[in-house]
């Protein structure tokens, strides 16, 4: 294994702690939507892409089917088929090295490996290795913490945590909304939700604004 | 200890991820001219914008099918405001939790 280039350590590292504390947020808020610590841990091990993860706690929480959870948490993962697109000739991986590295294809491992791409191949693939295992480690540590926090609590709403699992999606969402598109499409999917709440099952108002973004998609791309 | 596989709690956890999985893997195996359409790639950033839009919404302004405004619309607020303010994500949501806590206490 060759040198580990210093700056990209660091980033790495970096990273990790601080996404990874975000999993006290989610191991909390699948408690407190009704997942055992288990199964919280579970997700975080197995799952372990952090807005799927939030969705299918999300969903079931207020109610929805086990089938819109995984619907809406399979929407969210869409992306890192498109990552490991990206990632794929940069590691040239195969066998168990392969399926490892499709595991910790998230946004922080491609992010990273991207950010180093001008310092050349080798600091991309070791940004994508450290965030990638990095963020794994811290992830799942601080959900066990954050779930067994929230089995401790009680009632979540005491705790404030019934807002602090909007308020995290939120946060995921905010770095997201860049142009006028994104800003018209975040409005409009979250008054569609919520016209259709009284009338459709819980979990379905969500999955439908999906459609909201194939439209505007299609659109953007008739434009061009 | 048993597995009750028609809880829909475990099948949501066992569904999730493995096909969370099947997507990251498939990334890594197939040709990359599948997917490199510029209204896949362009569809496939505008989606997490909707649902978790859709999420935020229905996370804070509903109970169960009705559609209500309590503490933790103050909460949302004041996690929009630390965001505005470019806050740290711990931030916005202990913001929002102490807020909403708050309330909920008086109320």
């Amino acid at each position: 294994m060759s040198r580990v280039n210093r700056a990209t350590a660091a980033q790495s590292l970096s990273v990790s702690l601080t996404v990874g504390t975000y999993g006290v947020a989610f191991g909390a808020a699948s408690v407190a939507a009704g997942f055992s610590v288990l199964q919280s841990c579970l997700l975080s091990l197995l799952t372990f892409t952090g807005a799927s993860q939030f969705a299918v706690v999300g969903v079931l929480g207020a109610g929805g089917s086990a089938l819109s959870g995984i619907a809406t948490a399979t929407l969210l993962g869409v992306r890192n088929t498109l990552y490991g697109l990206r990632m794929a000739p940069v590691l040239n991986v195969r066998g168990l090295r392969r399926i490892l590295a499709a595991q910790i294809t998230i946004d922080e491992s491609t992010g990273v490996a991207l950010s180093q791409e001008h310092l050349g191949e080798k600091e991309a693939r070791q940004g994508f290795w450290l965030t990638g295992i990095g963020v794994f480690i811290f992830w799942n540590i601080f959900t066990l913490a954050g779930a067994l926090g929230a089995q401790a609590m009680g009632n979540p709403a005491a705790w404030g945590l019934d807002a602090a699992v909007p308020a995290a999606f939120l946060g995921l969402l905010w770095p997201r909304l860049i142009s006028k598109t994104d800003r018209v499409l975040a409005l409009s999917a979250c008054v569609l939700a919520l016209a259709m709440t009284p009338y459709f099952v819980p979990g379905v108002p969500i999955i439908a604004t999906a459609i909201l973004a194939v439209f505007l998609g299609m659109r953007a791309s008739i434009w061009r | 200890m048993e597995i009750n596989l028609v809880d829909p709690f475990w099948i949501a956890v066992i569904g999730t991820s493995v096909l969370a999985f099947t997507l990251k893997y498939l990334g890594h195996s197939v040709p990359k001219r599948w997917l490199s359409h510029p209204r896949i790639l362009k569809i496939n950033s505008l989606i997490p914008i909707a649902l978790l839009s859709a999420l935020v919404g229905v996370q804070a302004f509903t109970n169960g099918s009705r559609l209500v405004a309590d503490q933790r619309m103050a909460g949302v607020g004041v996690a929009m405001v630390a965001l505005i303010f470019r806050a740290p994500f711990p931030i916005v949501v202990l913001s929002a939790a102490a807020t909403s806590a708050t309330l909920f206490h008086i109320g």
